[in-house]
């Protein structure tokens, strides 16, 4: 497929969508950077299959003194087929990612995975207790999502809502904040891992499968209030039995409503695999006379045109669709479990070598030229510098004022008394 | 002279007494005021030619004629209209849906059907599909589509046909909704009301038969209210839906019924019952009777009964369980030293357990001069059998029993 980017008035065949890590080790080379130029100058003519593989190569000599002006603004890539369940067709076959596109789905992936992995070590030094449900690998589902709608859409997820929480809108400090349970945290210390809301999206919920419902009310509200909006309501591979969610898809289709529904099957329900929790894996047939789609949820390109398609299928006004976008989690369940009593390490290193989001992101971005390896470098940098910022502030916070204990209870009330432990601490509730 | 005129005032229904007091400073009656006379039920004809006679009077322009309503003058009674409860509740679902575009009405047949116990009849054809939906037997899902509605900015009210079937849903009536303000610190409100029949009803056995006013009491995040007649039916439930927060509406099924007087205050649009007020229901000096829902009329019925004995009970309606209003039942246990609780529901960690708890917790304590006590539903499920199912619930001679043992008579 003709690809639509411009290098130096030529028009060259890229395949960049089989691209994997193997050849991320190649980026250490030291650079010759005056030999660059040269070098691609003569592989420039190569329409060949490795040709974009040593352009990559060479790629990685170029200097950072080059101008953004020599990057390419845009490039088209092959991407996987999707499955297809009561649909003629699907999303298209090849996405176009800009620059900046690029740029952004780069730094907001890699900023998720920091700030999870960020997240782990403080779990470990118990700066932050309870639940903590990290996301990494599964960043590209949700930048690939947030790329598909819009932040007038709404979106509605489970417990393992970190990631989401920064594409709907969050900083990073306040998700850490509210991890360590501090005033500056985005629900002032009172929510915590599983609880944090921004506009238009509706947590974080504690409860399996009941997030599911929730999200199809907000559809609802869209259809009520005619304004073109839809939700988007995920769960995983451990709640896709859950009755309530087979309740929503039924009144969901009845009146139509705009909700994308998302199964992020990360193969595993706490440590129960899907072949032992599902007497059906295909989670993207589970909405019977909903159409489906199965979606590779490691690609964000795949991810993010797999969600427009289904936008526009609600928006036009067909009712619910259903995605299954298969993804894996690099951690285990929450921080509590290590994750290896139900599957292997070589498992886990596989998909870690072969599949991880960001790295193929990386791979395309740097294999056609649109960003140069200390770019992204420096992205990296930048991305660590406001995680180590967030975490500081994250754990010099002060923790809520005992006055917060009891306020919130309800909206646009009058103060009221609160019983305290004994009949002698009387509390008083604000809204 | 005064001549008092009945017509017929269509509010939502046939309701079929009201009066209207004509003063007339002039001494000359024409023969046609003799024609209106006062009856408790007229017609609809009858009435409409009474009006139209009174719009002739009324136009003829004869000076010195004042029409006034009068509900102060002691011999005329107060212009009241009947009302059952199921109607109450229908007309403040109608008002409320009127005035705010955003409140609508979800449940199972709550439209076609015009209601499992004809509560919302005639909403669905007044106001369409969009604001009265009826949903799948799927009270989980309906209740969490309920919800998420309100997380985005509509006010629903999701019907449960009974609080028994809440049960399924009672998820997301406790985490999605009760808790989800607090666990937000503010950001996202939550504007629902959950409403229908709850506690025993007649021969419906166990399932159907639970009062729910204790669950639900028992979690911070929600309101709950327990109406006894018309007037409370109508003011909570129009509170309810103004309310930005969960609200559990708990009906009773065979108050459904039962007609009482609203006056005319209590029949203007933005009428309200403050949630969280109970209301002294009847004067007394003896003993407190604290109760909610149907039970406040077998206590008015008891205080009667005792009142021939010499016993004057004082009768507190809660009208709300969560937040209970302490204040008036101290206040009125500080007067009359003796407290006896009423319920439908279970005595176990029941209403009337919480209400000694507080009691004894409180400054009404040191004025008792006996234990408070309950008396409450028996502890078992419900029978089917006539006889047994009559002996499961509180009657009015347990009160008259419970009140003398603590009076000591």
């Amino acid at each position: 497929m003709p690809s639509r980017f411009n290098l130096i008035e030529e028009d060259r065949q890229q395949k960049g969508g089989e691209k994997r890590s193997e050849t991320a080790g190649r980026w250490q080379h030291d650079s010759m950077q005056k030999m660059l130029t040269i070098i691609s100058n003569v592989l420039r003519g190569s329409a060949s299959r490795h040709g974009a593989q040593v352009v990559s190569e060479a790629a990685s000599m170029v200097a950072s003194s080059r101008s953004y002006a020599d990057f390419t603004p845009e490039a088209t890539f092959d991407i996987k087929k999707v499955d297809l369940h009561r649909l003629e067709e699907g999303p298209p076959l090849t996405a176009t990612l800009t620059r900046e596109e690029g740029l952004k789905y780069y730094r907001t992936m890699q900023t998720i995975r920091r700030m999870e992995l960020k997240a782990d070590q403080l779990y470990k030094q118990k700066i932050i207790r309870g639940f903590c449900h990290l996301y990494d690998g599964q960043e590209a589902c949700a930048v690939g999502i947030e790329g598909g709608i819009t932040l007038s859409d709404h979106l509605i997820t489970a417990y393992r809502a970190h990631g989401y929480t920064l594409t709907r809108g969050g900083t990073v400090r306040e998700i850490m904040a509210e991890l360590t349970g501090r005033r500056g945290g985005i629900a002032k210390g009172k929510g915590g891992s599983m609880h944090m809301y921004t506009k238009n999206f509706y947590g974080g919920n504690g409860i399996v499968g009941a997030q599911v419902p929730l999200g199809a009310g907000v559809a609802l509200a869209c259809k009520y209030l005619g304004n073109d909006q839809l939700c988007v309501s995920l769960y995983g591979d451990g709640a896709a039995n859950q009755g309530q969610i087979f309740e929503t898809y039924n009144m969901s289709s009845l009146w139509k409503l705009p909700i994308i529904f998302i199964c992020e099957n990360n193969q595993y329900g706490m440590g129960t695999s899907v072949e032992r929790s599902s007497a059906s894996t295909e989670y993207y047939k589970r909405g019977d006379y909903i159409p489906g789609l199965r979606v590779d949820g490691m690609d964000v390109l795949c991810v993010r045109e797999a969600t427009k398609f289904a936008a526009d299928h609600c928006r036009s006004g067909k009712g619910p669709i259903l995605m299954e976008l298969q993804t894996y989690r690099y951690h285990g369940h929450s921080m509590s479990d290590p994750g290896v009593s139900y599957r292997t390490r070589e498992e886990i290193q596989e998909v870690r070598s072969k599949s991880d989001p960001i790295s193929m992101l990386k791979d395309r971005m740097l294999s056609n030229n649109m960003a140069s390896i200390e770019e992204l470098k420096e992205i990296d940098i930048a991305v660590r510098k406001e995680i180590e910022d967030a975490a500081q502030f994250a754990t010099t916070d002060p923790e809520p004022p005992l006055d917060d204990l009891c306020s919130h209870i309800f909206a646009n009330d009058q103060p009221f008394e609160v019983r305290g432990a004994t009949p002698w601490t009387k509390l008083t509730s604000t809204s | 002279m005064v001549s008092p005129v009945s017509c017929c005032q269509t509010a939502g229904g046939c309701c079929p007494t009201a009066s209207w007091y004509l003063w007339t400073d002039s001494d000359s009656c024409s023969d046609w005021t003799g024609s209106f006379s006062r009856t408790s039920r007229s017609s609809h004809s009858e009435d409409r030619s009474k009006m139209a006679s009174l719009g002739c009077f009324l136009r003829s322009g004869n000076n010195a004629v004042s029409v006034v309503l009068r509900r102060e003058f002691s011999k005329t009674p107060p212009a009241a209209v009947q009302v059952n409860v199921r109607d109450a509740l229908n007309q403040a679902m109608d008002e409320e849906l009127e005035r705010d575009e955003r409140v609508f009405l979800l449940g199972e047949e709550v439209a076609q059907y015009d209601g499992a116990y004809k509560v919302s009849r005639g909403l669905w054809k007044k106001y369409g599909d969009k604001r009265i939906i009826d949903t799948p037997i799927t009270e989980m899902g309906f209740a969490g589509i309920a919800v998420g509605a309100a997380f985005a900015g509509l006010r629903p009210i999701c019907e449960f046909m009974t609080w028994n079937f809440s049960m399924q849903a009672i998820d997301q009536v406790i985490n999605s909704a009760a808790k989800t303000y607090y666990m937000s610190a503010g950001a996202q409100p939550v504007p629902i009301v959950f409403r229908g029949p709850n506690g025993s009803s007649a021969g419906v056995a166990a399932q159907h038969s639970q009062c729910f006013a204790a669950w639900y009491g028992h979690c911070p995040g929600l309101k709950v209210v327990s109406p006894w007649n018309s007037e409370d039916a109508r003011g909570l439930l129009k509170a309810a839906i103004r309310d930005d927060n969960p609200v559990v509406f708990l009906e009773n099924e065979l108050m459904y019924g039962v007609p009482f007087d609203l006056s005319e205050d209590v029949l203007q649009k933005d009428f309200v019952v403050p949630i969280g007020k109970a209301k002294v229901e009847r004067r007394g000096t003896h003993i407190t009777l604290v109760s909610h829902s149907r039970c406040v009329g077998f206590c008015l019925d008891a205080a009667s009964v005792l009142a021939k004995e010499g016993v004057e009970c004082e009768v507190v309606n809660l009208r709300t369980i969560r937040p209970l209003d302490v204040d008036t039942i101290e206040a009125s246990v500080m007067k009359t030293g003796h407290l006896v609780t009423v319920e439908g529901g279970w005595p176990q960690y029941g209403v009337g357990a919480e209400i000694c708890a507080r009691v004894m917790e409180g400054p009404a304590f040191n004025y008792l001069d006996a234990p408070a006590v309950r008396v409450t539903g028996v502890d078992i499920p419900m029978p089917y059998a006539k006889i047994l199912e009559d002996h499961s619930v509180p009657q009015i001679k347990d009160i008259i029993f419970s009140v003398k043992k603590v009076l000591n008579m």
